[in-house]
This record gives structure tokens, sequence and C-alpha cells, in this order.
């Protein structure tokens, strides 16, 4: 095709959770306007291996922004330049020819690197543990339509539980706060009412996770609202203060 | 190769009752001593795996992504389907049943289908138990919508992220038990072979993803809840991890793997637009229920999009052709998957295709648009929209969508009987990985249901049925002959393809794979092609052995290690599609055979010679593998031939 483009690619190599990593640079050509990022990723392994180099790697899976899996830091932005996507939907249109773009992992506390641009994203998973579910067994419950829930809480709850757990939140916030995703979680489930039952003890359990877990604290930036590929708000937040504070008034 | 369906006595409705009342169970203190691996953490394996964890049994659940939340289950858009008959439709557990079995080309097993129609009840109220937050009508009580393959509305949804949140339901329920101490979960953890220990599965021998580190692992009972093979094609809509190898390792343990052939294309995804690309991503079928499709009705005008001349825009009402309205005006645009699949390829092959490459037709929401206004459709498909945008660059508000079939999600898979068990004794496969529910051809919402089903309120029952057997049998240590040997063979492997040292990345292979696959046992198969399509694959696995190239070592994190082993899965996976699709000589489902197929271009199935699952016993390695019957026997449902005009 007549409208590709070259671009050069400042790229962050690391072998190990252990080494002290480097930035390296590529060049790479002819890539289509087409193509999405991770296309582009793609072609640029290709290249490495037919070079007897060893190709970046990078996590990503269902490659149409559901997962959370990809996670790249472009040209300084969480999921790259364009707004409410993850990196899988950016496409190489984006971008104009004879470019440099940069790409790190997701840098912060909560996160280490566990190989190029690969990171450990299990303290999510341990958040969850500490009490981001209802306390209900598998049969025993009652018809699905047994208590009704007002349209806009159940609406509001969709919202809320549509995070995808990739990070971004975090790799934004200049204090790698994970508030964003605690508080849309605590939200999600808060706003019905088979979650009211244990939220307050909820929100204690999963922000002292993440207190534990060496996530920073939240001043209020808005960095990760702009950030978040789902347009999770941070009104999020404030609810779970509230629910925060509920649970330490009752203590 | 003994097949015994295990189906239990007694009239179709009551035979899960049946079932359920005479099982062997076993007691809380012997639970704690009972070990279960669950390998995959989707919608089957996240929930089958928290559900053994609250009975008491202790489990290892194994992922080979970061975490549990990110299997592919969570792409599922639509919905999933139940038979609550909430809209007061005329909808019932019998129907949903016949509906599946209809759907699926009446090449299911009754039993297994009636059972998961009448579990279906009961996941709608688990799930909205854990708090998935299904779409709700202003009185606070669940929606519905229709999907393909049925006249009523019978399926719930959660915006166009239903698979997403009835996952993560499912993950919460898992991490609840994580933290509680009865799941084990291991996740960047990949399976690389299954221990059998005097006949019966004991067991596993795990890679690390991270640190390439093998470990072996015991268990009592060992759950396969992979997922499917489409993946074989390169190109599909699954992710990109997904892939078909323990359900090869299970095969290549004695697991009897039934109809490969059965894949499913969905009619409408993205078409394909370069050879960069990576995965064909879908557009949820919940869009045909606005959406009209549409190709022009003049070859000239097909010819003028095409080249860029005109728009799709440009053409005028009484020059488009909604074709599926036309053939089939009793369900339209709602036909199943596999009939809207062929009626699109027909017209792109007649020349009527769209798009820079003639393979598309068009999605188009304008009537619907016209009729409830644009934020109704933005409600229901916004998010599908925006996705479509970013990718294409195109508005779909304003100009219609290209679509195309691809392939999506795979009925055949692992033999299992009534209880979910495979021929190995003690090892039981769930979800997509097994074959048992959709026949030829799943419906819509209904991939789903089945994940649940088999995880919540299907192996917790039957798993218990073979464990009671097994109270007396002692954890093992790993240090047995049978786990070491099986750690010997999978390492040796590793170092074989590493050993290689060709000149091919293993993507340049899958490539070449996935094109044999769509050209020869893709939407339209024939015995000239599908012999061909054997004897292509044998040369690529030459190619393989001979050609491939993999930097780096078995230490640490090799990506291309972990692709390398999964396509000589692929590839044994593709040859059995391949001799499946030869040997079944009748077209039905998503299986289209061009030599069986009627006057007016349907599926023409052969019910007196292929009333049956066809189940493949492994041979050795280069050696063609046998096919077994089970045959199918329809006491209920009146056979016929699908008929959706």
């Amino acid at each position: 095709m007549d409208n590709n483009i070259s671009l050069d690619l400042k790229i962050w190599r690391q072998n190990d959770a252990r080494d002290k990593g480097r930035f390296e640079t590529y060049h790479l050509d002819a890539v289509s306007p087409d193509s999405s990022f991770l296309e582009m990723m793609d072609i640029l392994n290709e290249q490495l291996i037919n070079e007897d180099k060893e190709p970046i790697a990078f996590d990503h899976d269902c490659r149409e922004g559901i997962c959370g899996m990809c996670s790249l830091y472009i040209n300084g932005r969480p999921h790259g330049p364009d707004d409410d996507i993850t990196t899988c939907q950016l496409h190489m249109r984006r971008f104009k020819n004879g470019e440099t773009i940069t790409i790190e992992p997701w840098r912060s506390a909560g996160f280490p690197v566990i190989k190029d641009l690969i990171v450990n994203r299990s303290g999510f998973d341990q958040i969850i543990a500490a009490g981001g579910y209802t306390s209900v067994s598998t049969g025993g419950v009652p018809d699905a339509n047994a208590i009704p829930i007002p349209k806009p809480d159940a609406d509001e709850a969709m919202d809320a539980a549509s995070c995808i757990g990739c990070g971004a939140c975090v790799a934004a916030c200049k204090n790698g706060s994970a508030m964003l995703f605690v508080s849309a979680k605590v939200s999600h489930l808060a706003l019905l009412p088979q979650g009211k039952v244990e939220a307050a003890r909820r929100a204690k359990a999963m922000v002292s996770k993440m207190d534990e877990l060496g996530f920073g604290n939240c001043t209020n930036t808005g960095a990760c609202e702009v950030e978040c590929p789902k347009g999770i708000s941070i009104a999020n937040i404030a609810r779970l203060n509230r629910e925060y504070l509920c649970a330490k008034m009752q203590d | 190769m003994k097949l015994d369906s295990r189906i239990p006595q007694g009239p179709l409705a009551q035979k899960w009752e049946n079932y359920k009342n005479n099982q062997k169970l076993v007691n809380p203190s012997n639970k704690r001593n009972l070990d279960i691996i669950v390998v995959g953490t989707g919608l089957a394996g996240a929930s089958a795996a928290a559900s053994f964890g609250e009975m008491g049994f202790k489990v290892k659940n194994f992922t080979i992504q970061d975490s549990p939340r990110r299997a592919h289950s969570i792409a599922a858009q639509g919905g999933i389907n139940a038979a609550k008959n909430y809209p007061n439709d005329g909808d019932s557990v019998h129907r949903l049943f016949y509906d599946t079995v209809k759907g699926g080309d009446y090449r299911a097993r009754e039993a297994n289908v009636y059972r998961l129609a009448q579990v279906s009840n009961d996941i709608i109220d688990q799930c909205v138990a854990q708090g998935v937050p299904f779409a709700r009508e202003y009185g606070g009580l669940l929606d519905n919508r229709s999907f393909g393959g049925a006249q009523v509305s019978r399926t719930f949804y959660a915006k166009g992220q239903t698979g997403q949140q009835l996952l993560i339901g499912a993950y919460q329920s898992l991490m609840r038990q994580v933290n509680a101490g009865t799941v084990d979960l291991y996740t960047r953890t990949e399976i690389v072979d299954i221990v059998i220990v005097d006949g019966k599965a004991r067991g596993v021998i795990a890679r690390n993803l991270v640190t390439g580190e093998f470990t072996r692992h015991f268990a009592h009972a060992v759950v396969l809840a992979t997922g499917g093979y489409g993946n074989t094609f390169f190109l599909s809509t699954n992710a990109m991890g997904s892939n078909g190898s323990a359900a090869i390792k299970a095969f290549e343990k004695g697991a009897a793997f039934a109809n490969p052939c059965f894949a499913q294309i969905h009619p409408t995804c993205i078409p394909v637009h370069g050879e960069f690309q990576s995965k064909l991503t879908l557009m949820s079928e919940s869009l045909r229920n606005d959406g009209r499709i549409w190709v022009p009705k003049k070859k000239e005008d097909a010819e003028a999009i095409r080249a860029n001349k005109l728009k799709p825009t440009d053409i005028k009402e009484e020059d488009r052709d909604y074709y599926l309205e036309r053939r089939y005006p009793a369900f339209g645009n709602l036909v199943p998957r596999d009939v809207a699949s062929r009626a699109a390829k027909e017209r792109c092959d007649a020349g009527f295709g769209v798009g820079s490459t003639g393979l598309a037709v068009y999605l188009d929401f304008k009537s619907s648009i016209e009729r409830l206004g644009e934020e109704t459709i933005r409600a229901r498909y916004g998010n599908l929209f925006q996705m479509y945008d970013k990718i294409v660059d195109d508005n779909p508000y304003e100009t219609p969508m290209m679509i195309y079939p691809a392939i999506h999600y795979t009925m055949g898979g692992i033999w299992v009987d009534y209880e979910l068990q495979t021929t190995v004794p003690g090892l039981f496969a769930a979800g997509e990985a097994n074959f048992s529910d959709h026949g030829a051809n799943r419906l819509g919402a209904s991939a789903l249901m089945q994940g649940l089903a088999d995880g919540y309120f299907v192996l917790p029952y039957t798993i218990q049925n073979y464990l009671a057997d097994d109270i007396r049998t002692p954890r093992m240590t790993g240090d047995e002959k049978e786990f070491v040997e099986a750690e010997t063979t999978a390492k040796a492997k590793f170092e074989k393809i590493l050993a290689v040292k060709g000149k091919r990345s293993v993507d340049s292979l899958h490539k070449e794979l996935g094109l044999v696959m769509w050209d020869f046992v893709g939407m339209a198969r024939n015995k000239e092609g599908l012999q061909h399509a054997i004897d292509r694959i044998a040369e690529i696995k030459k190619e393989f052995w001979t050609n491939v190239k993999i930097p780096g070592s078995t230490d640490g994190m090799n990506v291309e290690l972990e692709k390398a082993s999964r396509l000589t899965d692929f590839i044994t996976i593709g040859d059995l599609m391949a001799r499946d699709a030869l040997q079944r000589e009748e077209s039905c489902g998503g299986h289209f055979r061009e030599e069986y197929q009627t006057e007016e271009g349907e599926a023409l199935r052969q019910d007196d010679k292929f009333a049956y699952s066809a189940c493949w016993e492994y041979q050795g390695q280069d050696v063609a593998p046998v096919m077994h019957k089970e045959e199918l026997t329809f006491e209920v449902v009146k056979i016929a031939q699908r008929n959706y005009k």
C-alpha cells in the first residue's frame, strides 16, 4: 500500500525482574495504517526473529479491548494517544510517518516488571480475593426476579462493573494508587441489593489489602479517570470513601 | 475403545433428577482429603473450581494468563439463554431443549441438552446473587432480548459485555475460595501433560511460563476447561492465547476426541483486511436484532462499490438485496449462524460482495435508527459501534457496517459421557473443551449457558459420583514413575523444538496452516479439498520439525517457545478436523460438504448414515487415528430438515 508509514520505536527491554533494563531503538518500515498497534509489534517481532534477535515480550490476548491483558505505556500515556480504548484497539493511523514512538511497561511499585513490557498485576487478584465478591455459594439462591432493582442502580452498577482490570489507572497515577480499580468494584457491588449486605466489610478489606500491597494513596488528581479505557468515573472513589468511612465509624 | 454415554434411566424430563437421587456422595470430612485439578479459568473452569472449593474439596486451578479474569469467556458479547419465560412469550425448558437440538442440526445427545435447558434457570439466579448487573426494565425486573435460531426472547444480557460480567461473577466466587484457602491458583502456568496412573487421570505436568520451570501436580480427578481450538485457523475471533493443547494432551493419553470438524463460523465479524492481521473481531449476533443484512441487487453496483466509486448509502432501497429476509422470511436476519454465514458466502461468491476484497456484506442500522431513534440504538449497541469505529475508522450510525464470517467456536471437542467424564477415568471436560451439547452448530447465547451449567450445576454432582469410590486413595507425592516419565517426555518435546534451529518463525507456519484450514476445511468443504488439506498439513508438520526457529532457551519466559508448542497441537487438530470432515459425507450445521446440498443450497443431512458422533482414538505420532461411533438416538425430538423459511 502506498500510504504505509515508517517508524522508530524506542522500546524498554528488561530480561527479568532482577535486570536493570534499558531502552533499545528499532526501525520499522512499511507499516500499514490499518494495522493495530499490537499487529505492528507482531511485525517488529517477526523482523527481530528473522534477524536472530530475541522478540519483545508484551502481554496481550483478546485483542478486542475486553480481557484487560494488554498494557503498554505509549508516548507517556497508558494505552497510547487515543481515548477510551485499550492498546490492542489502537490503530497505526493515529501515528505519522517518521515518528518515534516510546513504548514502556506500566511503571508502578504495585506492578513489578516480569520481562520487557510485561508486568505482574497479581496485586489486583489479591485485592479482589480480600473481599471483592458477594459471599454466596453455588445453589440455594432466590429467583433472579425476586428482588427488583431500579434500572438506574443496575445501569450504574454495570458502568462500574465494566472495569477490565488492566491497571492503566495505577500506571497513570503519580502515586501508583489503585483507588479507581478498588472503588469500581466496591461501587458495583454496593449499588446492588445483593452486594449491599457486606458493603462496609468489603470496602475495609479491599482498601487494607491495597495498602498492604504497596499501592499509593489517592490525591484526587483524576489522571486515572482520564486514562481508563472503559471510562470508569472517579465518582466511584467518592462512593468508596463513603463506604469506607461508614465502616470505620462502625468499628 | 468403549463409548458408554451412561445416560440415566427414565423419561427425558426425569433423567437428571433420577441421576441426582441415585448418585454417590462424598461426606465433608472426606472431601478435605480429595484433590481436584481444574485447568482453565473461563466460565466453565472458574465456576467449577469455585463450586468444588465451596463444597470442601482441595482444588488446584491453572491458567496461562496473568489472572483468571482474562479467560476468553470474557469476550462473549451478546448474552446467555435461559428458559425463564419472564417475557411470557411461550418459552419453556422443553422449547429451549428443542431449539438447541434443532439448532445443532440433530447431532447432539438429547439427554445432555435437556439437562442443560433444565439448569439454565439456576444459572441466572446464581449470577444475579453474585451481583451480575444484567439489563433491567424500568420496573426493576430483568430484561430479555431475542437471538438467532429462536422465536422467543430468552437471552439475558449485560450491555454488550455479558461474557465479561458472567466471568467476573465466577472469578469473584473463585477468588473468594482462593482467600478461603480451598483453591490454590496457578497463574501464567500451562499444562503440558496429563499423568495417568493405573488407567486413571491422577495429575498434570505444568510449565511455569515466567521461569520455564516444570512442576508435577497430583489430584484424584482432573477437569479440563480449556476452551476450543478455533485458533487452528490462525485467524479467528478467539483470543491470541486460546489453544487446544490440553485437549490434545488428553487425546494423546487416550481420551476420544469427538466431532472435530464441527466448527462454527460466525456470520458477523469485521472482514479480513491485510496479511499482517492477527485476529478477527466479532460483532455480536445481537446486532442482527436491529441490523438488516444486505448486498447490492445489481452486480454493477457491487463492482462500483468495490472500486470505491459508489458508497453503500448511494444504493437505493429497491436496489438492495436483503437476502436473509428474502430467503428465510420466518426468521429473517435471525437465522442461525451457520445459515447466515453460508448465505453471505453464497452472495459474495456470486459476485455481489462489497468492500475492497469483495468478501463482505452490509449490516445496516438505518431502518432501526429511523424507527427507534439513534439514542435507543446507542443504548443497545453503543460499545459495539465504538469498537467497530475504532477498528475500521467508519461510523456505523451513518454508514452500514461491513461484516464477513469468521471462525468463532468449536462444537467438537473431547468426548464426554453424561457425567462429563472422558474415556479416561477421572478425566473430565467442561465448557467449549467438551463436545457435548451443541451438535453441529451452536445457537447464540448458548456457550455461556453451557460453560456455567457444566461448572456450577453438573460437575459438582457428577464428580462426586466418581470421587466417592476414591476416598481410600492417598495423595501421591509426584515422585511416582508415571509423574517422572511424563515430565521427562514433556521437557524433551520443548528441547526438541528448540533444537530444530531452522529459519521460519512460528507465526509464519501457523499462518500457513490457517490458510489451508480456511481454504479447504472452512465454510465449504469437499472430498478432494479435504484430502489435499491432509497432505498439506503433513507437509506443514514436516516443515515445522525441520525448519522452525525459536530464539532463547527453555529457561525463563520464552513466548515463541510457548507458541511453538501450541502450534504442534494445532497441527494435530487440523489433521483431525480434515479427517473428520472427510468421513462425514453429509452437510449438517457448521459442516458443509459441497457434494451434499439441496437444490436451494441448504445443508443436506444423511440421517440414515451419519446420525452419530464421530469419536477419534489416538494411535501414535504420524499414525492415522481410528474413528469410533456413538450412535445418536432421538426419543423425543422428531428429526426433520431444519427449516427457517
